[in-house]
């Protein structure tokens, strides 16, 4: 069975969604801030894949094997200044990242 | 020469001014000291050349002011007669003031600043009276004026001082604003301000009238008027007398030199000076004649009952100014300049003598307080005699020649005003005998009052001064203060009798040279000699009585002042509360001064100005930035929210209506 091109967008705009009310909405954990760009970036991916597959171009699926390897990097990188940030502060509650208070 | 004398204080200014704090106070002295006393010698030069000899009155122009259209003013020294007059008073006054500031202000820590200042005052004083124009004249009137301001306020520790100095400058202003007005009309009327062009001009003004205010008037009258007005404030006259006594705030020597011997007799100086344009108005020379009698009679009056020492000699100095203001006005204006001359000499004698007194009291200046001190101080008291009798006129004495002449012309003149005048002047001669006598014999005589008073007068007197209090020891003052006294006493007792004959006498003429000048049908000099005895004899008269009635009331019977003053209480209290003057100006002017500005302080620029300008601008980007601070929280998500809502909205507008 095939499944139409509509649903594959509804679930990566739930996904996208879910992700921006994730970073806005999450007062806990910065690491949640983390996941929930991993899962905008996952959203897009669908996208494009979705995109590639019902228009038959095979461009836009190379283009999400490279959005992959940068979030696995950012993912990387993001993780490293969390650690360090924590041996700094002693926390990583996004409640007490606010020094750019004015 | 005649650049030597005037630029030399000028140069003694410009090495104790700037540089006195380097090179030290006994340097400062010595420099602007010895510097005045050439300027002084040669001032006698050109007294003997050009008003004794024959020189004649030049004008050398030394450079152009300013060119401004018809208005052109040069700097430039006039030397006739009468500048010689005034250049030998002011030199000599000058020297010896400089000379006894030295013992007197021997114990004040910033006397460079004193010695530049009463140099820097001798420069600006010469330059009024040499000038050739009436710019400069204002020039020279507008620096005695501020030097007299901070000479007064010299010691600007005391609230008194600078209350006084600002008193003086303000009061000064309003005669200045006549003055300037008069200089104004003086342009308009013959197109220059030169003296030479106004004064060839000057006789065909005579019946001209100016449209003023819907008025036509007489253009000479106003303008006298006008110039008057600056006279009568620099010279303390009746209505702008008032800053003269508090003058006395500043030192002595300035009180002898500024309010006693020059400053204060540039008015009576200008009046003479432009005597070609008051001769052309008889109603202002009325007016002249009025205003001095009054001022004449009135100063006495209240220097009667002073109790402060130089309180007395500052209305004395008024009343001698009224003096020669009356003779001005009856047009005998040789009359006005000699008593100028001679006044010149007793009254900064006595100022000076005041000063050794006061030196010797530790700074104390209330006569009910001394008493008794002929034994401490008697060549003190031998100066204040010999000032005081020619003060008085006692005969063949400086004050004789020229105050009885004054009172004489008075008498002669059949100008309007003159018998107002001649009754005024003659009684306050009568008055002038006793003030003189009630000093000496305060100060004097009588019971040591200083010996009690010391106790309460030295605490106070000697903290503020920084010495610790011990009893009072009158001495005789150094032999700086008492070689000026010396000097001046001579000037006292023979400058009368030596130079009657040519000021007043009947070589006038050929002494004045024109640098006077009397209408064709003004003989008033020679109608001054006969008059009848009882007229010539009577300001002597008065004077006996006025020292009769001293000697009565302070050496005979001393209680019987105090039960006079019980018996006629308010004439008492109004004169030692110099008729009410000052709470009257007071009232009229001072307060609704105050009220004004604080109007418009308060309510124009504090309520309107600031409250909607700059105070409001300010306090709404105070409370606006307080606001918008407010979304500065800090933290991440709040940011990525409001980035999401401008996206949102963004792409909104895009899709409802940026796409066509």
């Amino acid at each position: 069975m095939t499944i139409p091109l509509a649903q594959f967008l509804i679930v990566a705009a739930i996904l996208f969604t879910l992700g921006v009310a994730g970073v806005i909405l999450n007062r806990k954990n910065i690491i949640v801030v983390l996941m929930s760009v991993e899962l905008i970036l996952l959203s897009v991916n669908l996208n494009l894949v979705a995109f590639s597959a019902f228009l038959g171009d095979l461009t836009g699926q190379i283009f999400a094997l490279f959005i992959l390897t940068v979030a696995a990097a950012e993912a990387a990188i993001g993780l490293a200044i969390l650690v360090a940030y924590y041996r700094n502060r002693g926390s990583i509650a996004v409640d007490d990242i606010n020094m750019m208070k004015g | 020469m005649y650049a030597a004398i005037v630029f030399l204080p000028l140069l003694g200014f410009l090495v104790a001014g700037p540089f006195g704090w380097r090179i030290g106070a006994r340097p400062s002295e010595i420099v602007t000291t010895s510097l005045s006393f050439v300027s002084a010698f040669l001032s006698w030069i050109v007294f003997i050349q050009v008003a004794l000899g024959t020189a004649p009155a030049t004008v050398s122009v030394i450079g152009t002011w300013f060119t401004s259209g018809a208005l052109k003013v040069d700097w430039s020294l006039k030397i006739d007669t009468l500048t010689a007059v005034m250049l030998v008073v002011v030199g000599t006054v000058s020297s010896l003031v400089h000379l006894y500031s030295i013992g007197y202000m021997s114990d004040d820590p910033s006397r460079p600043r004193f010695f530049a200042y009463l140099s820097l005052f001798t420069f600006a004083m010469l330059m009024l009276v040499t000038a050739d124009n009436l710019v400069q004249l204002f020039f020279g009137w507008e620096g005695v004026g501020l030097l007299s301001y901070l000479l007064i306020g010299f010691w600007y520790e005391k609230p008194s001082a600078n209350a006084a100095a600002i008193k003086a400058f303000v009061v000064n202003r309003v005669g200045d604003f006549g003055f300037a007005l008069g200089i104004f009309l003086v342009f308009t009327l013959t197109n220059s301000v030169g003296f030479d062009q106004i004064f060839v001009a000057a006789p065909g003004l005579a019946h001209k009238t100016i449209h003023v205010f819907g008025l036509d008037m007489d253009a000479m009258t106003i303008t006298c008027l006008l110039l008057f007005m600056g006279a009568m404030g620099k010279s303390a006259q009746f209505l702008l007398h008032t800053w003269l006594p508090d003058a006395m705030e500043g030192p002595t020597p300035v009180s002898a030199l500024i309010h006693a011997a020059t400053m204060v007799t540039a008015g009576v100086f200008m009046v003479a000076r432009l005597s070609p344009l008051f001769e052309q108005a008889p109603a202002a020379l009325s007016f002249v004649t009025i205003i001095g009698a009054t001022t004449a009679f009135f100063a006495a009056t209240i220097a009667l009952v002073q109790p402060d020492i130089k309180k007395v000699i500052a209305y004395s100095t008024c009343s001698q100014l009224g003096y020669m203001f009356v003779g001005l006005g009856v047009g005998g204006y040789p009359l006005g300049i000699f008593h100028l001359f001679t006044h010149a000499f007793f009254k900064a004698l006595l100022f000076l003598s005041a000063g050794s007194v006061i030196t010797a009291m530790h700074h104390e200046q209330d006569m009910r307080s001394m008493g008794g001190l002929w034994r401490r101080l008697p060549f003190t008291l031998a100066m204040m005699i010999v000032g005081s009798l020619a003060l008085m006129g006692f005969p063949y004495t400086a004050g004789y020649y020229s105050k009885d002449a004054i009172i004489e012309a008075a008498y002669a003149s059949d100008r309007m005003g003159a018998y107002y005048g001649y009754a005024l002047t003659a009684a306050a001669a009568g008055l002038t005998a006793f003030y003189s006598w009630r000093v000496i014999f305060l100060t004097f005589f009588g019971t040591p009052r200083w010996e009690l008073a010391t106790r309460g007068h030295a605490a106070v007197g000697h903290e503020a001064r920084g010495q610790e209090g011990h009893g009072l020891d009158p001495q005789e003052s150094p032999l700086t203060m008492l070689i000026p006294l010396g000097a001046l006493a001579v000037g006292a007792l023979f400058a009368g009798a030596v130079f009657a004959h040519d000021f007043i006498g009947s070589g006038w003429e050929g002494f004045w040279k024109g640098a006077l000048f009397l209408g064709a049908d003004n003989h008033i000099l020679e109608a001054r000699e006969n008059i009848p005895p009882f007229a010539r004899h009577l300001p002597t008269l008065m004077m006996f009585f006025g020292s009769l009635a001293a000697v009565l009331l302070y050496l005979v019977a001393p209680s019987i002042p105090r039960r006079l003053a019980q018996i006629v209480r308010p004439l008492y209290e109004l004169l030692l509360n110099k008729w009410y003057f000052d709470e009257l100006y007071d009232v009229i002017f001072v307060r609704p001064a105050f009220w004004l500005g604080r109007l418009f302080w308060q309510g124009g620029d504090g309520a309107i100005i600031d409250r909607f300008g700059p105070d409001g601008v300010a306090a709404w980007v105070v409370d606006m930035t307080g606001r918008v601070v407010k979304l500065q929280s800090g933290y991440i998500y709040h940011y990525a929210f409001a980035m999401l809502v401008g996206l949102a909205a963004v792409i909104t507008w895009y899709v409802a209506w940026g796409v066509r």
